[in-house]
């Protein structure tokens, strides 16, 4: 029998490795999209709020111009997010039955409390502008933009007890072996919780943030839709100006928080190997994971500085930790934080800059700035993605940290050719759907915010019953 | 070893596990009220030839179906918390199923959302295509799905399923999966009749008719293959006669449904085809308790309700929480539906 078995560890490796990569695939795709829905709601909410409180149609023009955007990425966030959750139990079999008791919880919080919330107001948001009153459709826009908050809430809650596990005890051994629910606060408020929750809600009001900066600015560049546009960005470019600097705080503290909770994955961030010695922080660089050493520009002991505010503070190192208990791609995790950390400082320099121009009342005449900010939408979303990148990969080889390992986390039942069937599926429906959301995108920013003073009423069958006769 | 024992406490007489699958049993029943008038709606539009009659079919369901569907997330999370073994074995073991389902699930809303942003005819017609494929695959597969946990899998004693890929598709699985289909086909149809006027009007109670015919002979198909063929989920109505009553107001309740469409009183049709959906789910969970997922290997292998509920703590946390949820999903619910009711009116902001 052993040949046998030699042949089920080689299938069973290849599909923790596919099941691996059609997780990381699906959950970052999903991730484009429910940032903007958090990010883009809130300045819904402040648009619809100022219409409201002043009666000024410019507002009313910019609240259902961006509605007409969000409802794109809202609607591509629900269909995806319904693949993330079934993949736990598609993919994840034993990951599910580990975590199950705990992750439960949160994930039917997060559709009680939040999904229902924010997709039953959603058609009055969307379709309800000339069926409900003006005071009930801002309660509506609230009650989405809320709902996808809450959503945050609950599912960053149940991925932080994955990085920093708290509030539970463990039943029954062997295979049986799960994680059951102790202290319910404990395991909602576990170490790392708040800080990630700040961290995730403020990256996606930069994502919401700069893609409304990134239109307006566009707009401004062809001399289109003057008004609105300048009216947007004023309220734009302080939003993100603030949000930005707040990042950095969020950060710093989550950082500290991975250095008390999660010391291997701190290691892997700064590619720091030596055990107990200063660590230095780098501003950009390459692990040479073969000599377990690290080219680039640096501040000499910045980490321990940044952790203890001395610059001889031991921190440890990856060698401290036993070779299958600590990242093995240490590079990767390096640049995706570098890279995140590099654009958070420089999505502060352009917003603050931009603002100071804004104030001075010169923005409108820096062309290249406004330049900058039409491509500055992209910005906020890489991070997004490499944050997560950073944070996933700096936790393996666990899926439950110190837990359970990925690798005795997958479902046993699915075999390798059924995994690289449901790969091309999604490979191919998602690029699709890529595809399809840039081209409509584009084509509501090109068509632009209505002008309503100058709208023909007429509704919209009489033009298209005439596309069928033709 | 005993499970039951493991769950003392009680609500109204009953065990946080029982509680629960009542609870997951309600989520899943309002979700194939809901989403199954637009997924049967959906599975009628190729039949609307013109263009106005489907872009008033398509927004009939258009401010709802999102939150709809959110029950089928809701329910997906009920059973991750409430049964984790159960919800690991049926999702990894029904693999290829569920893939496809969530395929069909992203085509629909896609085709939902994206139909009406451009004027092109082909257009149109592709997205009108794949709205209707979608929507009768999805129902489809919602059967099929129920059909194999009524009849039990190949599940080992680690309780992983060990049956080849395609073992989903049994015969059972093709006759609920077509039941199924039919059964929202004239939940949708009687949805649409409540929402249009005029000729459009005419033409839909037209379809109303046609299926209840085929809801009505796939219903007894399917009946007739699970006396027969499906013994276990019928023998707790042989063993307490009493329980009887509940298909005959099953069959009440479908009897009625003509003879209201008859009368055009759509609204009360509504309500029994909403009340026949509720019923046949309490019939399933009868038959089902307390096996969730029989083994069809070893009877020691089933997974019951106790087997493979979350703790008794998490269950209790989880109760308050839908005791709390609960209300608050019925108000939002109440306000989408109230602020659309009556027959769709098309303006700038429809699809």
């Amino acid at each position: 029998m052993a040949p046998l078995y030699d042949n089920r560890t080689i299938v069973a490796m290849s599909v923790e490795i596919l099941s691996r990569i059609q997780f990381a695939f699906t959950v970052s795709f999903h991730y484009i999209y429910p940032p903007l829905s958090i990010g883009l709601g809130l300045l819904m909410v402040l648009f619809e709020g100022s219409y409201l409180r002043t009666g000024k149609e410019v507002y009313h023009t910019l609240a259902r111009f961006w509605t007409k955007i969000f409802a794109l990425t809202f609607g591509i966030g629900v269909a995806t997010g319904i693949v993330m959750e079934f993949e736990f139990g598609t993919n994840w079999a034993a990951y599910s039955r580990f975590v199950g008791d705990i992750f439960g919880s949160a994930l039917a919080a997060e559709g009680l409390f939040a999904f229902a919330l924010e997709s039953g107001f959603l058609g009055i948001l969307l379709f309800g502008w000339n069926r409900v009153s003006k005071g009930m459709h801002f309660i509506a826009t609230l009650g989405v933009w809320l709902g996808s908050m809450f959503s945050a809430v609950w599912i960053v809650v149940a991925n932080s007890w994955q990085q920093t596990p708290a509030g539970f005890h463990l039943v029954g051994h062997g295979m049986n072996v799960r994680a059951e629910v102790t202290d319910f606060w404990a395991m909602v408020f576990n170490p790392s919780s708040v800080d990630r929750l700040s961290h995730t809600w403020i990256g996606a009001f930069l994502a919401g943030g700069f893609l409304i900066i990134s239109v307006h600015a566009w707009y401004l560049l062809k001399g289109k839709h003057i008004e609105v546009s300048k009216k947007a960005l004023q309220i734009a470019i302080p939003f993100v100006a603030v949000v930005s600097l707040a990042q950095l705080f969020t950060g710093h503290h989550s950082a500290e928080g991975v250095a008390k909770n999660q010391p291997a994955k701190l290691a892997a961030l700064e590619g720091h190997y030596a055990d107990t010695a200063a660590a230095d922080m780098y501003i950009m660089g390459w692990v040479d994971q073969e000599n377990q050493t690290v080219r680039g520009l640096k501040v000499p002991g910045g980490l321990s500085f940044l952790l203890d505010y001395d610059f001889e503070h031991p921190v440890p190192g990856l060698n401290a930790f036993a070779e299958q208990d600590r990242p093995k791609q240490v590079n990767a995790v390096f640049q995706f934080y570098h890279l995140m950390v590099a654009i958070g400082m420089a999505l502060i320099g352009i917003s603050l800059l931009a603002w100071w121009l804004l104030y001075r009342g010169k923005l409108w005449e820096h062309k290249w700035l406004l330049r900058v900010l039409v491509w500055s939408a992209i910005l906020p979303q890489l991070a997004n993605q490499f944050g997560w990148f950073a944070a996933e990969m700096g936790r393996q080889p666990w899926v439950v940290y110190g837990l359970l390992r990925t690798s005795d986390a997958f479902s046993l039942a699915v075999s390798k050719q059924q995994l690289v069937f449901s790969l091309v599926l999604f490979a191919v429906i998602y690029s699709l759907l890529f595809s399809l959301f840039i081209y409509l995108l584009n084509k509501k920013i090109v068509h632009g915010p209505e002008d309503r003073t100058l709208r023909d009423y007429r509704p919209k069958q009489a033009s298209t019953a005439e596309i069928y006769k033709s | 070893m005993d499970y039951t024992s493991m769950y003392s406490a009680t609500l109204f007489g009953l065990d946080y596990p029982t509680l629960w699958f009542l609870v997951v049993g309600g989520v899943f029943s309002g979700y194939a009220i809901l989403d199954g008038f637009d997924l049967g709606a959906g599975s009628l539009h190729l039949f609307f030839k013109k263009e106005e009659n489907r872009r008033i079919a398509l927004n009939a369901v258009g401010p709802v179906w999102d939150g709809n569907e959110v029950w089928l997330v809701i329910g997906g999370g009920a059973l991750f918390a409430g049964f984790p073994d159960l919800y690991a074995t049926l999702f990894s073991g029904l693999y290829v199923p569920f893939m496809l389902f969530v395929a069909l699930l992203i085509f629909r809303a896609v085709s939902i959302e994206f139909r009406s942003k451009e004027k092109m005819l082909w257009w149109r017609k592709l997205w009108d295509t794949t709205y209707m494929i979608s929507s009768s695959g999805l129902s489809i597969a919602l059967g099929a799905v129920l059909a194999n946990v009524l009849e039990g899998m190949p599940i080992n004693e680690a309780g992983d399923y060990v049956g080849n890929g395609w073992d989903f598709l049994s015969p059972y699985a093709i006759i609920i999966g077509l039941t199924t289909w039919a059964l929202f086909m004239m939940h949708g149809a009687i949805y649409l009749a409540l929402k249009t006027q005029g000729a459009m009007y005419e033409f839909v109670t037209l379809w109303v008719k046609r299926s209840i015919i085929f809801f009505i002979l796939m219903f007894l198909i399917a009946s007739g293959y699970t006396m027969l063929f499906v013994e276990h989920m019928v023998a707790p109505l042989k063993e307490h006669p009493v329980l009887l009553l509940l298909p005959l107001v099953a069959l009440l309740s479908i009897a009625n449904i003509p003879r209201l469409a008859e009368k055009r009183k759509f609204t009360l049709a509504f309500v029994f085809s909403a009340l026949t959906v509720s019923m046949l789910f309490i019939l399933v969970a009868i038959g089902l308790f307390p096996t969730f997922l029989a083994s069809t290997i070893d009877p020691a292998y089933n997974i019951t309700v106790y087997t493979s509920a979350a703790s008794e703590k998490t269950l209790g946390i989880m109760l308050l929480m839908a005791s709390i949820g609960a209300p608050l999903v019925g108000l939002y619910t109440f306000i989408v539906y109230r602020s659309f009711r009556g027959k769709v009116k098309l303006d700038e902001h429809s699809y």
